[in-house]
């Protein structure tokens, strides 16, 4: 097990229905690194992402087997409560999804929820906006409704509502995948920041974006993770054939 | 192992033109430096003025095949074993250019000698050459087939040409020392073999770049793991 392990995968095994989605998953994610996971569509990697802030419970008929350990503990033991797992571990997703409220509630309406003082709110929402790199955008419009925004500053202010809730780990679920290529930039620009303090786990199609930005990449197929390792070996020497057909378009 | 096909066959294709461009380039280089030697063998400047000409090609060539790994990287952004086949095409490309610059080097060193009495039987340059043409295609061989152990042979090659390269020099040196007169033919023949040797290192190169495209690991210089010095 690495020192520098947040969350530990052991024999992880999961199941819609009858079907096998992921297949004896056993892998370490590093704290305040970035992870990308790829694969083709249906290889599982969106499933095991939801699977480590436990957002698969809500879909019906799931099981899981194996462990998961964040941060030692396991997060499927019946004693751990789903949605503290979940503040800790803030999800962003592929379309942009911020509430339909002002830009400042969208950041205050998670820490409202779930604390009692409320007397630095200001503050929060700004730091959080300003971790987000949004703050200069929206600072003179934060009673104006989130939807107003652009796609790609929606998809900040989305982070910024996960960073609020001062997360540890931050999944992400092919967030740029509905951005033009400057907006792109600027979250990928936003995740290099963000690893300094929070560790992101990235579910991307776009393998160059996945070499930019991560420093470990997992390629899964079919359920089985392939091979894991430095992004830039995955990229320029992969040691399993099969990662290198599928980086390399050879594949299908 | 057989490679797999890209799904984009024009990817597929435009691969197969470098491919092919540095086959062709090869033999333009190889054919640069026999041609040289010829001429020095066989006393001809005639033909060593066609090495210098013909070197345009040859830069014209490189230029060519430069731009179209560069378009590759640009617009397919190869990854693993295409970015390094790229990067080793780029490589090579630079060096076979080289090898071309030192053709004509040669060229005009025998163009010179030509135009004295000869000053000794050529024995130990035609032999060096020999081995230098050799390794220029067991290195582009190794490229074609991906092949390590004709990539090693390269590498072996070249200290038996340093040597060659070596004990001309002495030789040389002795007909300076004896008679100051021969000094001048003696320095054009030297810089012929040193010419030679350049070109072996050269071929040695290519021979490392194929290394590095087989098995991604760099031979040319103890360490240049980025990855580890990151950590």
């Amino acid at each position: 097990m690495d020192p520098n392990a947040i969350i530990n995968m052991h024999n992880v095994n999961f199941y819609y229905g009858q079907s096998r989605a992921l297949t004896d998953i056993t892998m370490d994610f590093l704290k305040k690194r970035v992870t990308a996971l790829i694969g083709p569509s249906g290889c599982g990697k969106s499933t095991l992402l939801r699977l480590l802030n436990r957002m698969n419970d809500l879909i019906d008929g799931t099981r899981v087997e194996g462990e998961i350990l964040f941060e030692g503990k396991n997060i499927y033991a019946s004693d751990i409560d789903p949605v503290e797992i979940r503040r800790k571990i803030g999800m962003v997703f592929q379309k942009p999804n911020p509430f339909p409220k002002t830009i400042y509630n969208n950041i205050a309406y998670g820490p409202k929820l779930t604390s009692t003082n409320n007397n630095d709110m200001d503050i929060l929402v700004e730091q959080s906006l300003m971790q987000a790199v949004l703050w200069d955008e929206v600072k003179d419009i934060l009673n104006k409704s989130a939807m107003n925004l652009s796609g790609g500053q929606q998809q900040r202010l989305c982070i910024a509502r996960a960073l609020a809730m001062k997360p540890d780990i931050l999944l992400m679920d092919e967030p740029t995948s509905a951005l033009d290529p400057l907006s792109t930039a600027k979250i990928e620009e936003l995740i290099e920041e963000l690893k300094k303090d929070y560790t992101i786990i990235i579910v991307t199609h776009n393998m160059q974006q996945a070499a930019r930005i991560s420093d470990e990449t997992a390629f899964f197929y079919l359920g089985n993770l392939v091979e894991y390792n430095k992004t830039g070996k995955i990229f320029t020497n992969p040691d399993v054939k099969h990662t290198e057909d599928y980086i390399t378009g050879r594949f299908g | 192992m057989e490679e797999r096909k890209h799904t984009s066959l024009h990817y597929e294709m435009e691969l197969q033109e470098i491919k092919n461009g540095l086959i062709y380039l090869g033999a333009l280089t190889e054919k640069a430096i026999q041609s040289a030697m010829t001429s020095l063998a066989n006393r001809d400047s005639d033909i060593a003025r066609k090495v210098i000409k013909e070197d345009d090609e040859i830069d014209k060539l490189d230029s060519e095949l430069e731009e179209r790994c560069i378009r590759i990287l640009a617009l397919r952004q190869p990854t693993a074993i295409d970015l390094r086949f790229i990067t080793t095409a780029i490589k090579i490309t630079g060096h076979l250019e080289r090898i071309g610059d030192m053709a004509v080097n040669i060229a005009e060193k025998v163009i010179q000698l030509n135009e004295e009495p000869q000053l000794k039987p050529y024995i130990d340059l035609p032999h060096m050459a020999g081995i230098v043409g050799e390794m220029i295609k067991n290195s582009l061989d190794s490229f074609i087939e991906s092949n390590l152990e004709v990539a090693e042979k390269v590498r072996q090659k070249e200290q038996v040409v340093d040597d060659l390269n070596e004990q001309i020099f002495r030789e040389l040196l002795t007909f300076m020392m004896e008679d100051s007169k021969t000094i001048h033919r003696a320095l054009m023949i030297m810089q012929v073999s040193k010419n030679l040797e350049r070109i072996a290192d050269h071929a040695k190169g290519i021979a490392d770049m194929v290394t590095y495209m087989v098995t991604g690991e760099c031979v040319r210089h103890l360490t240049c793991n980025l990855d580890e010095k990151k950590e």
